[in-house]
């Protein structure tokens, strides 16, 4: 037996801690986004209408979903269940993917209307609906990126699983990824009510 | 060995809070529909932040981590906190 070094919280605790500077990053958004509600309040509110409030449910619940599809399969690779650890992985990709293509069918009807940053039409609706799809765009495909980052990074792992790589024994691999994933909903839980609900 | 490694959560627990989570979700949305004025905003942001605490302490096993991962977030918070008071300190009072 070789002697190597091994620290699985170490190895948590890193994913926590950039994911300490993930929630940051997502916030300098979420401040810009406070600040312009404060000075466009009314605008704000005709901007918000004007997003499909059923994309935006949908994709909640697919989100929510795949955080419990992930943290079941955490629960399942620690109690030694790998075929479930693996249908639990890819039904997360499969979510991710479900995901994604409603933010495309979503973003097509927005920008088939002209309502894309940078578009003249946007701009003759006024700076305050013009700042809340410009930080809608930013915020929500930042969003989508991550989405799409942490999808990659399951399905990965989900290889490494079948090949025996990611074992009950060894799973901080599947663990951090889950974490990113769950990150990735837990901002969706504050973009969602924020830029799809306000009245 | 066994203090880096969790005991397995129950699927059951699982499931439990990801309810809890669609019937918050569901909250969110009827309340919205009804004009609380300023106060929209503010359940708004009350009942995301419980569904982040259930998401954190559950799924993210936050729980079950050491005093440290604790720590760790009560220090980010704080860190926005001061970014969030220090800008509407600035933004309000111009």
């Amino acid at each position: 037996m070789s002697i190597e070094h091994r620290d699985d919280t170490g190895d948590r605790f890193g994913m926590w801690l950039f994911l300490y500077t993930e929630v940051i990053l997502f916030s300098g958004l979420f401040i810009l986004y406070a600040v312009s509600l404060a000075n466009y309040p009314e605008q704000f509110s005709q901007a918000s209408h004007k997003l499909n409030i059923y994309f935006g449910t949908v994709n909640t619940l697919v989100l929510l979903t795949s955080s419990l599809t992930i943290a079941l399969a955490v629960s399942a690779i620690q109690m030694g269940r790998i075929k479930q650890t693996l249908i639990l992985c890819w039904i997360t990709v499969g979510l991710a993917i479900v995901f994604l293509i409603n933010k495309y069918f979503e973003w097509s009807a927005e920008i088939g209307h002209g309502i894309y940053p940078g578009s003249e039409q946007l701009a003759e609706m006024g700076a305050g609906i013009t700042v809340f799809f410009n930080l809608y765009y930013f915020t929500a495909g930042l969003h989508g990126l991550h989405v799409l980052i942490g999808a990659t990074l399951i399905g990965v792992v989900a290889v490494m699983t079948a090949k025996g790589k990611v074992t009950s024994d060894r799973y901080v691999l599947l663990e951090n990824s889950a974490l990113y994933w769950h990150l990735v909903d837990l901002v969706w839980i504050f973009l969602f009510p924020l830029y799809y609900l306000i009245l | 060995m066994s203090e880096h490694t969790h005991e397995p959560v129950p699927y059951r627990t699982f499931i439990l809070i990801w309810v809890a989570l669609l019937v918050l979700t569901a909250i969110t949305i009827a309340v919205s529909r009804v004009d609380l004025g300023a106060l929209n905003i503010w359940v708004a942001l009350g009942v995301a932040s419980i569904k982040s605490s259930l998401v954190i302490f559950v799924f993210m096993h936050l729980r079950q981590e050491s005093k440290l991962f604790k720590i760790g977030l009560m220090v980010m918070l704080s860190i926005l906190a001061i970014f969030i008071g220090l800008t509407f300190f600035d933004v309000l009072y111009r």
